[in-house]
């Protein structure tokens, strides 16, 4: 099959590509190993948050989050999107150093938050447990349901007019005039552009154009409480990034800490007890209120970690006409949606006015 | 170093399998979620003061096997390590996680032998969400273990054999009966005679049992299609459609199931495979004929959990697994193992699954406004419009519309979702897969899963 573009994964990275890309008249075939949305995209957390980013991120962040912003436009949901802020906690005072670095380098950038000692918080959000020293709040943020929002984007891509093919595993690529790619079942595709946006996989696509990466597995560990009375609005993160916590209006509380167990080639993971023990704990001593709830599910997905915790997105550094989307480190549900109209932006046009230059592959040894 | 066996559930399975190990020096730990041992089945009422019927007046004609079950576990209690009121929540590598007295706590293995029993599954219908609608097993254990009932004038809506032994139970205990109605035939229960001789007392004293509704002219109706249980606040009628014709019995309560469903989340989180049983039309974890789990090595499966084939099978299946645990530590047994006794059980359940199947039918059927998942309130509509936008696998219908999400985690909805999934899809039932287990297979308090942490 022919086409302009070939994207590999269904994840929201891919998906959001895709739709972007047929917007602007591209012919797209996007290839899924399963069904779309179904892995790291569809079982995150569900943070919407620009706060806390690495700096190179904060661009991308901001076009991601005008995005957010009309999602339904877009997609035709908004999918439990809620602007609820985001809240960042201190546990220690070397934290609250962190915290201020951050806020005057994102004002910088002119993301609006806003410092909270410990008597603010205590105005403001009184239930927050006594180990929390101080806080950034950061009132632009919010949430979303992962498990709607990546079919989602699957489904408006496809209604756009690309062909998402479901069940389609790439084996292998190749590039010689056109890219092609051939999936596990024998078919192929071919186009002079590639996309890789295979998530968890992506640094075996990386590979076969000679620019591997290191890539480390991380398998974020989520569970959810029964649902409870609609209390906590903000999302919380802490300084470590070892707990974040959320709660839906519906009253499920969301939390999730540490790393589950993902098998050999990644396709599947498993919780783990003792991390849920832990994250458990955690989240109990920033909100002691929810000692007494229940907690009915736990989960994981398995995405991919860069070695200094941003993503790749951009052209390849070997091989014209590739670019790559991965390596989002937990970070790409909010991402995902700005870098689908900034890949489609330098497929297309050539340019974009986004700032990525600090996501290129190649600023890994790997890289060239 | 003795190698730590340690056995989940305290029913007939479970309690057959402690005492064959302890008669060949092994010291199993026996897990039990219930204060006290004899599985659902063979529930003791509690020990508290006031709770003095005798095994007679509780277990009927099966007060013996109760006696006999209870007096073996009496002889061997003091050769195992038993701990009751602790539910197994999670199983990870070599380790149970489980809470006992509101904390957590870890219990290794080397061995492992599931009892886990199982629960009355549920065809919903409309109305059955209404307070006064019970499970079958439900109001047999009320009545069971507390000498309670669930109302004073009871509807027993279902197929198989349990809803015909308690509402003769709930009878003789002097409850008022409205109707005793089932989906499969009177023709249906008099077919497949050879199955049924193959456990021939067994068979008669269902006969006897039905003999007796009928002489005390409660009600029976067969084939029929349950239209609704219908009340405002309570239940106040229960709906059928017999030959045509609308057929309205008033009652209070109504007591609701159709046959068993293997509770198996622990044996998928140990790591067993799962094979679709046509005949039971439900998922069972895959074992070899004395119990071994197909996909783990050290793990064994016993009783109810691995496939319904009623309390007198759960005895042998115990005995079995034990059997088999012991060959596999190459310990010399001392008795034989009995598969015979196991393959009459067995053609035995496919008659009676035959005669008295889970009714697939209703699926297709089920108005659109009939709640599947009563955790998280989805409607059978909601499935079918996930359907229609092409979802065909019961977990992608779970994310999009949170059937089966809630409390019980699908443990009541996942097998009628399941069917009326298929059914709008137009495919048999084990091609939409089935919900996946995640741990917790039961909730968890967050205090008791973060334990002493200050």
């Amino acid at each position: 099959m022919k086409a302009d573009v070939l994207v590999i994964s269904g994840g929201i990275v891919g998906c959001a590509t895709a739709l972007h890309l047929t917007r602007k008249d591209q012919r797209v075939v996007l290839l899924e190993r399963d069904q779309a949305g179904i892995r790291a995209s569809g079982v995150n957390f569900g943070g919407v948050r620009q706060h806390g980013r690495a700096l190179a991120e904060i661009p991308l962040s901001f076009r991601s989050r005008a995005i957010w912003a009309d999602l339904e436009t877009l997609i035709g949901t908004d999918g439990e999107f809620t602007v609820t802020g985001h809240l960042r906690l201190a546990r220690k005072d070397s934290d609250i150093n962190l915290l201020q670095l951050h806020l005057q380098a994102v004002s910088l950038y002119g993301l609006n938050i806003e410092f909270l000692d410990r008597a603010d918080l205590d105005r403001r959000f009184p239930w927050l447990g006594s180990r929390i020293i101080a806080g950034t709040y950061c009132p632009s943020d919010g949430q979303a349901n992962p498990r709607l929002i990546a079919p989602a984007f699957a489904a408006a891509a496809r209604q756009a007019g690309a062909t998402v093919i479901e069940g389609a595993e790439v084996v292998a690529a190749g590039h010689a005039g056109d890219f092609r790619v051939e999936t596990r079942d024998g078919r192929r595709f071919a186009a002079p552009v590639l996309v890789n946006a295979a998530g968890a996989w992506a640094n075996t696509v990386a590979s076969w154009f000679g620019e591997p990466v290191t890539l480390v597995p991380e398998v974020p560990q989520v569970m959810v409480t029964e649902p409870a009375p609609y209390r906590f609005q903000p999302v919380l993160g802490v300084i470590g990034g070892d707990l974040y916590f959320r709660q839906i209006p519906r009253g499920n509380v969301i939390f999730g800490g540490g790393q589950g167990r993902a098998n050999a080639d990644h396709t599947r993971s498993r919780p783990l007890p003792e991390i849920a023990a832990n994250a458990a704990a955690e989240a109990a001593r920033i909100v002691p209120e929810i000692r007494h709830l229940n907690i009915i599910r736990t989960w994981t997905g398995v995405d991919g970690d860069t070695v200094d915790g941003s993503p790749i997105v951009g052209p390849s550094a070997t091989t014209p006409g590739l670019f790559h989307a991965f390596g989002f480190c937990g970070h790409g549900f909010q991402l995902g949606p700005g870098v689908g109209a900034v890949l489609a932006e330098l497929i297309v046009d050539g340019r974009s006015d986004t700032d990525i230059h600090g996501l290129g592959i190649a600023r890994f040894d790997g890289g060239r | 170093m003795n190698p730590r066996v340690v056995i989940v559930g305290g029913g007939p399975a479970g309690i057959r399998t402690a005492e064959r190990l302890v008669a060949h020096g092994l010291s199993p730990i026996l897990i039990d979620e219930a204060p006290r041992v004899g599985g659902r089945i063979y529930q003791q009422p509690p020990l508290a003061p006031g709770f003095r019927r005798n095994a007679a007046a509780l277990y009927g004609t099966e007060a013996d096997k109760a006696q006999n079950l209870t007096a073996a576990f009496t002889r061997i209690q003091s050769e195992i390590d038993y701990r009751p009121e602790t539910t197994v929540f999670d199983i990870s590598d070599d380790r149970l996680i489980a809470l006992s007295a509101g904390r957590r706590e870890e219990i290794a293995f080397d061995r492992l032998i599931l009892a886990t029993g199982a629960m009355d599954r549920i065809m919903p219908l409309p109305g059955w969400t209404l307070p006064g609608v019970y499970t079958l097993g439900g109001a047999q254990i009320a009545l069971k273990h507390q000498g309670c009932a669930i109302g004073h004038r009871v509807a027993f809506l279902g197929a198989g054999p349990l809803l015909y032994l308690a509402a003769y139970q709930y009878a003789k205990a002097g409850v008022g009966v409205a109707a005793v109605i089932t989906t499969a035939s009177w023709l249906g229960l008099g077919a497949d005679l050879i199955g049924m001789a193959a456990q021939f007392k067994t068979a008669l004293k269902g006969t006897a049992i039905i003999a007796k509704l009928l002489s005390w002219r409660i009600p029976i109706v067969a084939s029929a299609t349950p239209g609704g249980i219908i009340g405002r606040s309570g239940v106040e009628a229960l709906e059928v459609l017999v030959d045509g014709r609308l057929r309205r019995f008033d009652c209070d309560s109504v007591a609701l199931g159709y046959g068993l469903k293997s509770e198996s989340q622990l044996a998928e989180l140990a790591g067993a495979q799962f094979v679709f049983d046509r005949i039971q039309n439900q998922w069972l974890p895959q074992t070899d004929a004395h119990g071994r789990a197909v996909g783990r090595d050290g793990l064994y499966l016993a009783g109810d959990g691995a496939g319904i084939q009623g309390a007198d099978a759960a005895e042998l299946r115990g005995r079995l697994a034990a059997g088999a645990l012991l060959q596999d530590m190459g310990v010399a047994r001392k008795d034989a193992d009995d598969l015979g006794a196991l393959r009459r059980w067995h053609r035995f359940r496919i008659a009676l699954e035959q005669a008295m199947p889970f009714p697939s039918h209703l699926a297709k059927d089920l108005p659109d406004a009939t709640i599947l998942c009563r955790c998280e309130n989805i409607t059978a509509g909601e499935v079918r419009a996930a359907a229609d936008q092409g979802l065909r696998e019961i977990n992608r219908v779970k994310a999009a519309t949170r059937l089966g999400m809630g409390r019980c985690q699908g443990r009541v909805c996942g097998i009628a979702g399941a069917e009326v999934l298929a059914a709008r899809l137009g495919v048999s039932v084990d091609s939409v897969g089935r919900l996946r287990a995640q741990p917790p297979v039961k909730p968890v308090p967050i205090d008791a899963l973060a334990g002493d942490a200050p």
